[in-house]
């Protein structure tokens, strides 16, 4: 892995300086074996296109999201209020994040608790640097002739109405790209969401990770791809059940834009 | 004359009950909590005129959206001729508006078009939920009465479009025999394939007309009273749902100010929170916690079932029914308001949405994935009624899976929903 050289908030206060972006790790992202590799991928992004950013570090708390949507407003609000403190004493301006629920609280939620930021998706940031013709990922021999498939996250789709960003990556790869039936804002969950990621689903015929990754590999896809840390969890444990790891990469969009450039 | 005085006493008796019981209805949404939904008055009328008066997410389902418009336009353009009906009921006039000449027979001729299209619609939709058995229309909440509800509406539908047709039909023949009364006016596309079948004596056919005439119109009076009993009483909430609905980003939740204020006290002990706070319920336990427009979409739902066949949790065999959280809402509301009117408002029956109606289990399955909101054809939103209710759960009964716990401890003790510390989190540079 190559080194990246990540500084902190406190870094760029302590030189007196200012970032263009803070990039929100969220949890699944700093802790998450498999999210971190996705961190690194945006990371790496932001890096190579010469953008100044920072993070919290050690300052970063979960957003308060799942304890909300789980029905335990008082420790959102408590979490909200104390990071919102934080992002405003440094001056927050603008927010990328790799997790779509930390995107939809930021940018949907905290504004009436009194912190207001322009949030991106790290997918959107990504588009924009293609079309600005910062970042090229044509030449992707990586995934020449690959067919695939993409996954909507609830939080980022429906909930936001970002369907196209993710796609705009793929569409620049010289792969198919295939739709599954329930796409856009038919898309099926993957089963994390409304905290269902930390508990046990309820009683049923079916988990809901199984549904969805098995209508994805009646596709045959070479790729699936993901735009959420909660996703890639769901759907790589239904790839490894289905016993398909070998023949079927599970890959964020970051990871891709970084796999088609070489860079990792 | 006898005639004319009967229709003028049924007319202002079906309309003076239908008003009572709107008024009825009306009185048990508003016993919901207040909540301002008059922003942005452009988008709403925009969003109800795509949404409730152009249809537009019923053609999602592309063989279930074009019968529902066949029908929706055979309502309320056939419509118009009711109003000649009820102008010739109060003046013993027959087919007054046929002055208009060649306006009106094309258009008696398209409503016999459109009465046709109806009435086939209806028999498909029959086909659909009793000999199909489309699974949509079929699950834990749609046993009984929402099945007799939904056979009703369409057998009323086919009987008040057939007596239209044979009535038309009898007119027609009438009007070829010369009968004084019977004026020469409309065309008859449809019903002249049905007159030869009737017979060709002028009494018999006066009955025929005049039967079929009363059976239409008294009809429609019966049937305009059952709808406030039915979920067919969407025809009319239809409009002021998709107007009241969420226009902000369907992932946002509210942020409760109740609680805001009891955090800031937590974290700032010189906050004082505003005079006005009241403490109340954190969350809905019945359905006079929850807010006027989740009342109001619980009156607007019409069982179609596209949100429970979407859900997630439901397609994979959980308990939660996103169209069973309408109904039981429904249901728990028509109960408070008939015990008010019976025993008066501060009556208490012991029973509650929450527990009586809706379990822990159902509420604990949702992903909060919004495929519920997105796919219902009037905005209704289940997730809210969903959030609030696990509100109530978890802030006011500490009744939460272990699991939940244990997730909201770390974020309490860690910051991070699992169990790693803080200083762990920069560890993924590194990695």
């Amino acid at each position: 892995m190559n080194q990246l050289h990540i500084k902190t908030m406190a870094d760029y206060m302590a030189a007196g300086e200012e970032p263009e972006i803070l990039f929100w790790v969220g949890c699944a992202g700093s802790f998450d074996e498999r999210a971190q590799k996705i961190t690194r991928a945006v990371a790496t992004i932001l890096t190579n296109m010469g953008i100044k950013f920072a993070i919290l570090g050690t300052e970063e708390s979960c957003t308060g999201d799942p304890a909300k949507r789980a029905g335990n407003e008082f420790l959102f609000q408590m979490m909200a209020m104390t990071n919102i403190e934080v992002l405003n004493a440094y001056n927050i301006k603008k927010i990328v994040t790799a997790c779509p629920h930390c995107f939809n609280t930021l940018k949907n939620e905290y504004p009436g608790l009194g912190g207001t930021y322009e949030v991106i998706h790290h997918s959107q940031l990504i588009q924009q640097l293609i079309d600005e013709g910062k970042l090229k990922i044509e030449n992707g021999e990586a995934f020449k002739g690959k067919k695939i498939t993409y996954h909507d996250p609830c939080y980022l789709g429906r909930a936001n109405g970002v369907y196209e960003a993710p796609r705009a990556v793929i569409e620049q790869l010289d792969a198919e790209l295939t739709e599954m039936k329930r796409c856009r804002t038919n898309g099926l969950c993957c089963g994390a969401g409304g905290a269902q990621m930390f508990k046990e689903p309820e009683k049923g015929n079916k988990d809901i990770n199984i549904e969805r990754t098995e209508e994805a590999l009646a596709l045959k896809p070479d790729v699936i791809a993901v735009s959420c840390p909660f996703c890639m969890t769901m759907i790589r444990d239904g790839v490894k059940l289905a016993e398909k790891e070998t023949e079927v990469q599970v890959l964020d969009i970051a990871e891709i834009a970084t796999k088609a450039n070489g860079w990792s | 004359m006898l005639a004319q005085l009967l229709f003028v006493l049924i007319s202002a008796a079906a309309i003076w009950l239908f008003a009572r019981n709107v008024k009825k209805i009306r009185r048990n949404i508003l016993l919901g909590k207040d909540i301002d939904r008059s922003d942005a008055p452009a988008e709403r009328w925009k969003t109800m005129a795509m949404v409730a008066l152009g249809q537009s997410k019923m053609m999602k389902r592309p063989v279930a959206g074009f019968f529902h418009i066949l029908i929706y336009v055979g309502f309320v353009i056939i419509n118009i001729e009711v109003l000649e009906i009820v102008i010739d009921g109060i003046f013993g006039s027959h087919r007054i508006l046929s002055f208009a000449g060649g306006l009106y027979n094309f258009l008696i001729g398209s409503f016999e078009v459109l009465a046709l299209g109806v009435l086939s619609a209806c028999i498909i939709f029959l086909i659909r939920r009793n000999i199909i058995h489309l699974k949509r229309f079929s699950g834990t909440e749609m046993k009984g009465w929402p099945v007799s509800d939904a056979n009703y509406i369409l057998i009323a539908e086919i009987l008040l479009m057939t007596a239209f047709l044979t009535m038309n039909a009898a007119d027609y023949k009438l009007q070829a025999l010369g009968v004084s009364h019977y004026v020469k006016a409309g065309s008859f596309p449809i019903s002249a394939a049905l007159a030869s079948i009737l017979p060709d004596n002028i009494t018999a056919l006066e009955v025929i007309e005049r039967v079929c005439w009363w059976f239409h119109i008294v009809g429609i009076f019966a049937f305009l009273n059952y709808i406030p009993y039915s979920k067919h009483f969407h025809i009319l909430l239809a409009f002021p749902n998709t107007w009241y609905s969420n226009l902000n980003n369907k992932g946002k939740l509210t942020n409760m100010a109740s609680v805001t204020n009891e955090v800031k006290a937590m974290l700032d002990p010189s906050f004082t929170p505003p005079a006005d706070a009241t403490p109340g319920r954190f969350g809905a336990k019945d359905v006079t916690d929850l807010t006027w427009v989740n009342l109001m979409n619980a009156y607007s739902c019409t069982e179609c079932g596209r949100c429970t066949s979407n859900c997630p949790a439901n397609m994979t065999g959980k308990l939660l029914s996103p169209r069973k959280i309408m109904m039981d809402t429904r249901d728990r509301l028509e109960e408070v308001g008939n015990n008010i009117d019976k025993h008066g408002k501060d009556y208490q029956d012991g029973k509650t949405l929450l527990g009586d109606y809706i379990t822990a289990e159902e509420l604990w399955a949702c992903t909060t994935c919004n495929a519920c909101t997105e796919s219902c054809p009037v905005n209704i939103d289940p997730l809210s009624i969903i959030v609030e209710l696990r509100r109530y759960l978890v802030m006011e009964e500490s009744n939460a899976p272990a699991s939940i716990n244990n997730m909201f401890g770390n974020i309490e003790n860690n910051q991070a929903p699992w169990k790693y510390s803080p200083t762990d989190r920069i560890n993924w540079i590194n990695q």
